[in-house]
Order: C-alpha cells, then structure tokens, then sequence
C-alpha cells in the first residue's frame, strides 16, 4: 500500500472528489496556483482549473458566506481557512447562518459547505497559530466537527465531509501533518513513512463521521483523546507501562458516546486530554456525559489534562503544550486515586 | 487658535416636535440622468452613483432615457401587486395588535423596490431578501395564506414554527431563508451567483440590505468578492434612511451616497428614486442585463423613505417628527405610479377604489382561512416533534434522546 503523510492524503481525498463530482469547489487563501501554505491543495488549480479550486481575498467571512451561497447553488464547496485562528470572522456565516440554514427553512434550503482548517501548536505559531478551537464549534447545533489523527483516518473522514450533506468543521492539527508527535520535541522527528497508519490506500474510501476508534486495547485505564493528543498518550501510558485503553475521539459532533462510554465501564478509570485550552473546553463535555453514563462503574475522579487556560505563548511553547510529563502525571494521578 | 481634531456626531436633520428638513437630500430632476450602455465601464459613469434615477416627473409623466417604456398591463399589475403589499401590511399589523401574532414589520412607502424589482427580473433569478421585501413574494405569486401561515407560527407554517414572523422562504419561488442576522445574505447571493458562473448559467442573483446593514462587515464580503470575480449578482441597498431609531448619517451617508460604494469597489453603482417605480424598474433591468452578460454586478441604492415603525416593537414618534414621511420629498410609490397612470388615461378613482376593495377582500378571505390552521394562542399547533427536526439531516442520537424527554415530560 502506498505511503502518505497526512498532506499527501489531503489532497488525495480533494483530488478524488474533484474528479469524482464535477459539483466539488475549493476556495481559499492561497490555495490555488500556489497550492496552500501547507501545500495540501499543492496541483490541484493546475489539474481541475481556476473555476474549480479558487484563491480568494483575505477574509474569512467572505469566504464562508460565499460558499453558504455556492452550497445553495447546488455545489459542494471545501473551503480552507488558512489556520484555526483565523477562523473567527467566519463565526457568523458558521454558527448564525451554516449551522441552521437547514433548520430555520424546515429542509427547504441547506449548503454542504466542508471547512477544513489547521489547529494545533508546536510549530513555534505563537497565540495566533497555534489554537485549538474545537470546543467552541461543538456549542453550536447543526454543524459536524471532526479531527483526524492519522492520514488514513484523513482522507477517508475529508471524503466523508464532502459527501456529506451537513456541514462539517474539519481540523487538521498541523504538528501531525509530517508525523506522529509524542509531545517531545527533543526528539527526532519521525515521519508518517515508518508508521502503520502512513499506509493509505490511492482510491477512494471513507472513514465515516461520528465513529470513534479504539487506537489501543487496554484494561488499566480509559484515555480519551483527539488529533496531536493521541501520541502524547501513547508515549504517557508507555513510559508509567500502564495497560491503557486509548480512544480516538475523531468525531467530536457526532459524538460516539458507545465506545467512550463501553471502554471506560470496562476499565472503571479515565482520563481525558486535549491541547486547547480547559476551561469549558470540549473535555468538559466528554467528563460530564462519561460521569453521568458510567458513574457506578468509575473507581476514581475523571482526569483531565489539557493546555493551560492562557494564550498560547511563543517563548514558552512546550511549558505549554500538555506533553508527556504533564499526561503522565494526570495518569498517575487517576491511577493512583481511591 | 491653533487647529485641533474633532469628533463629529451626525445630526439630525429633525427631531420630534420639529419640522421635518430635507433639505439634505440630493435629487436630480426626472429624466435628466442619461441612461449609458449595459456594458459601459465602471470608470465612465461614475456619475450615476452620485446623481438620482429618476423617470415620472411632477406632472406623472415618464421622461428621460431611462424611461423603460413599460406595457400599460404592467404597470396595472405593478399598481395591484404595490397596493396588495400594502394591504397586506395594514391587515397583519393589526393582527398583531390584536394578539394573534408576536411581531410584524411593514414595509410602507417602499413597495416600489421589491415590486419593480421582481417584475424585472426573470422567475429562475435567485432572491436574497432582507425582512421587509414582501412584495417579492407577491410578485412571485405565493399565496397569502402561506405567508400569514408563517406569521402565525401555525401548522402550516413553512417553517415549522421555528423563524419570527415574517422570516419567510420560499425554495420552488427561489427567495431564500430570510435571517434575522442582519446583511449575512450578501456574501451569500455573491456566493449563489458565482456557482451560476461557474456552473454556466445564466441565472443571477439578487438580494437586498437596508443602509444601516451596509455597516456590517459582510457588506465588504459581498462587494469585494462580487466584484473580484465579476459575480453575475445584483446589491441592493434600501436606503429608507433609518436604521430602528438610528439614521443614515451614522451608516456613513453623510458624506457620500451609498450607491458609491460601487465605484469604490470598482463595480457599477446606481442611485434611483426608490419611490419612482419606472425607475427603479428601469435600472434593474439595467443591472440584470449586465450581470447577465458577463459585464459584472452592480450596487444599486434606492432612495426611499420608511413610512412606518421599523416594527410593531418600535416607537418612531420617539425621535422623528410624527409628519415626517408625509413632507418626504419623493412622495408615496403608490400614488406616483396611480398618478403616471390615470394620466395616461388607464386609470380613475373609481377604478382604484374598486382595486382596494377587492384586495381587501382577498386579504380577509385569506386571514380567515389562514386562522383555521391556528395561531400562537388558539386552535390547532405544531407537533412539538419537529423541534428536533432538520437540525441535522439525520437526527443523530442525542436528540432523539431529547425529544424522548420532552415527550416524558410533557406525559405523551
């Protein structure tokens, strides 16, 4: 099977709806002739055409309100907003317009719009490159929210938005884009070429939205996570060596209760984390439906281990960033408790 | 002395309990604005943003090259169309009053726009209304009953209980989903009009805003990204020169006409008496036929006064003379377009009388039946099921966990 890193699979799921639905647009900040300032949409302007992958002017809002408009219109627009945290002039099309055109006209009208955006930090972004703005987007009703932590899970869940007749916020964390990331950038870098989930295949597939994924089976405890997040506790769980059930959130609206909730009644032990911020962050959400579904199996306080509820800030990037020793101290913690 | 900065407050030309002053108000004469090519540059006639469009001069008659020489028909059923709107509004506001609806909003002395509008543009042109651009949904011929419908949050509401009055939709008539978000539907139409470019067709798009909505940062959304890309797309901007209790002055019209904006942004700009039905027509046609033929979108501003409360929440003897939209120099659409036509010898008194009537009776009819489908405190309601619908296309899960809540809690 062929190997792809987490851009490579990008543009392979866009390269494939373009030529599987002559309806699918892109629109964007850079993204044409140049190919994006990640390079995910890199050749896709040269084989589809200026009418098929668009650059844009720099605002957001305008870009969102233009594709509510193309979605109407019969088209299935992909638009980039070119990092997570320049999303906020869109919020009005996205909460007040997107997210409940289908409601507010009974069915009559809706758009199909997919944002994708890159979120995350550890590429040196500071606090305007480097949020994780997830949670907020799960507040509003009527939207999907998603993030892949693998380029296979990529390709097949940007698949699935596009197909999908709801409109989806899809977030790619940045810092995985090359490689898997433990939280150690110390490190090495390791790329997507020596990973199992590098493999993905050159067609089309979906993963589908709404399905979490048991990334490893375990009995000790429960560790619920998203996106950069997932290696973190990987490598938490490895070097304290507890047997860790660690779940794949993937979709954060529609959220897969089922299997966060089997998991952590089969374990009694869990602990979440997240890179954005804790404060009524989407941790939040997850502690209080595991606590109201699985509190008679629980042995301990659920943990949450997220960034600190400040601005991301440039000098200080990995006292930031939840990493190892921060998870592993939460996993301690819960294991430890009662 | 030496000079300093200022902070400058727009004024008001008249407050209550004064005369009401004009005298801001820039016109040009009736037929006096030439009318150029619809594939004219934008450099070249910069001037019909600045000047007013104007064709029925003070004696009723239509002049100038703007003159868009309308069948007599027309402009019979553009009076009927005018004068239903206007029916209709008085009938729901009292309804209102009355207690069988929450809110409503007239669009009294601008019914021209929306009628003129949408009798010169073609069925299949997309509509991207604001709320107070009923008379669409007259020219386009949805029936009375749906609206008040809509109005009475009823079981035949259109949108199954969910908007405020008068946020109507229409998806086979191609008028969108009208948001209380104000200008949100600009960028929208740009939106709409570029898949028809890229798809191929000659369709166009159409919506409307109000001059204090032009504030809105999805104005220059709009006006940027229609003319960066030429979108075959019509902007309106309704200038009835208050904004709830704010005037034009604070939207920035002060110093420049709206319609300038165009210009501004290198797209077509045009000011027209918004009270002058032939004009208002005329340039429609205008834009249409440019953004129909590759030649790029166009800002239409269209001078007109609001005649009522901006809703039946407001109160404009609070801070406007109580005579003020009779002393408005553009008088009423109604009567200018009655006025052209009885000197035309195609109308009378009688005739018009005889025309009120029978709206009115349509009005009545269609309330009575409207009512028998419910309203917000009597008769039949809304299953409250759907309140969980299409907030998704599939319901997922959760909420159908909470509609099965709802149901225990309401013991069904």
């Amino acid at each position: 099977m062929p190997q792809m890193n987490m851009i490579q699979a990008l543009n392979s799921a866009m390269d494939i709806m373009l030529a599987r639905d002559p309806n699918v647009v892109m629109l964007g900040e850079d993204i044409g002739y140049f190919g994006g300032v990640f390079r995910v949409t890199d050749g896709l302007q040269k084989k589809y055409g200026e009418h098929r992958v668009l650059d844009t002017p720099i605002a957001e809002g305008g870009i969102v309100g233009a594709a509510i408009g193309m979605g109407v219109n019969g088209l299935r627009p992909v638009a980039e907003v070119q990092f997570a945290d320049y999303i906020y002039p869109a919020c009005d099309q996205i909460f007040s317009e997107l997210a409940r055109l289908r409601y507010r006209s009974a069915g009559d009208f809706w758009a199909p719009v997919t944002i994708r955006t890159p979120c995350g930090g550890g590429i040196r972004g500071g606090q305007t490159h480097s949020q994780s703005p997830e949670g907020i987007f799960t507040h509003v009703c009527g939207i999907k929210v998603v993030m892949p932590s693998t380029p296979y899970d990529a390709k097949g869940l940007l698949i699935a938005a596009i197909e999908d007749d709801d409109p989806v916020i899809f977030f790619e964390p940045k810092r995985l884009y090359n490689g898997p990331f433990d939280g150690d950038a110390n490190k090495p870098a390791v790329p997507w070429s020596t990973h199992p989930k590098g493999e993905v295949p050159d067609g089309y597939y979906t993963v589908p939205i709404g399905k979490a994924e048991i990334v490893r089976k375990g009995s000790a405890v429960t560790m619920v996570a998203y996106g950069t997040m997932i290696y973190v506790c990987e490598a938490a769980a490895r070097a304290l060596g507890i047997d860790a059930e660690i779940i794949d959130v993937r979709s954060m609206v529609p959220l897969d209760t089922d299997t966060i909730c089997t998991s952590v009644k089969k374990t009694g032990r869990c602990l979440i984390a997240h890179e954005a911020t804790r404060f009524s962050g989407f941790g939040a959400e997850l502690s209080a439906t595991i606590q109201e579904e699985c509190f008679w199996d629980l042995e301990a306080p659920i943990g949450r281990v997220a960034g600190w509820d400040t601005p991301y800030p440039h000098a200080f990037e990995w006292e930031y960033f939840p990493g190892p020793l921060r998870v592993a101290a939460a996993l301690k913690a819960v294991m430890e408790a009662a | 002395m030496p000079r300093r900065s200022r902070l400058h407050i727009p004024q008001h030309h008249s407050r209550p309990g004064e005369e009401p002053d004009f005298s801001y108000l820039e016109t040009s004469p009736a037929g006096a604005v030439p009318r150029p090519d619809v594939n004219a540059r934008v450099r070249d006639i910069g001037n019909l943003s600045i000047d007013l469009v104007r064709v029925l001069d003070d004696n009723h008659v239509a002049v100038g090259q703007w003159n868009p020489h309308l069948e007599v028909q027309d402009l019979q059923i553009g009076l009927r169309h005018m004068l239903l709107t206007r029916i209709f509004d008085d009938r729901m506001q009292r309804a209102q009053r009355q207690g069988k609806t929450s809110f409503y909003m007239r669009c009294l002395g601008e019914e021209a726009v929306s009628v003129a509008q949408g009798m010169a543009l073609r069925p299949k042109d997309m509509l991207f209304p604001a709320y107070r651009n009923q008379g669409l949904y007259v020219v386009r011929g949805r029936p009375l009953v749906d609206l008040m419908c809509q109005l009475l949050s009823n079981t035949r509401d259109m949108c199954k209980g969910r908007q405020l009055p008068v946020m109507y939709h229409w998806a086979e008539g191609r008028i969108f989903s009208i948001s209380g978000n104000l200008t949100t539907q600009f960028p929208q139409a740009v939106g709409w009009a570029m898949a028809a470019a890229i798809k191929g067709e000659d369709d166009i798009a159409v919506s409307w805003i109000g001059e204090g909505s032009s504030a809105e940062a999805d104005f220059h959304h709009a006006m940027l990204f229609a003319s960066v890309y030429m979108a075959p797309v019509i902007l309106n901007i309704v200038n009835n020169q208050w904004a709830i209790s704010t005037f034009q002055g604070f939207a920035g019209g002060e110093q420049r006409s709206f319609a300038a904006r165009g210009p501004g942004y290198g797209m077509a700009g045009i000011r027209v008496d918004g009270n002058d039905f032939l004009a208002v027509h005329a340039v429609t046609q205008w834009a249409a036929e440019r953004a129909r033929t590759g030649a790029g979108p166009t800002l239409i501003e269209h001078v007109t006064y609001r005649g009522a409360a901006h809703s039946t929440s407001d109160d404009p003897a609070r801070y406007r003379p109580k005579d003020d939209y009779e002393k408005w120099p553009l008088g009423d659409p109604v009567l200018r377009l009655k006025n052209h036509l009885i000197a035309l010898g195609e109308w009378s008194e009688e005739r018009h009388q005889a025309l009120a009537q029978e709206l009115e009776v349509h009005v009545t009819e269609s309330w009575k039946e409207a009512v028998q489908y419910g309203t917000l405190t009597d008769g039949p309601r809304l299953n409250r099921d759907l309140m969980f619908q299409d907030v998704f296309k599939e319901m997922p899960e959760q909420l159908r966990k909470q509609r099965e809540q709802l149901r225990t809690e309401q013991g069904v």
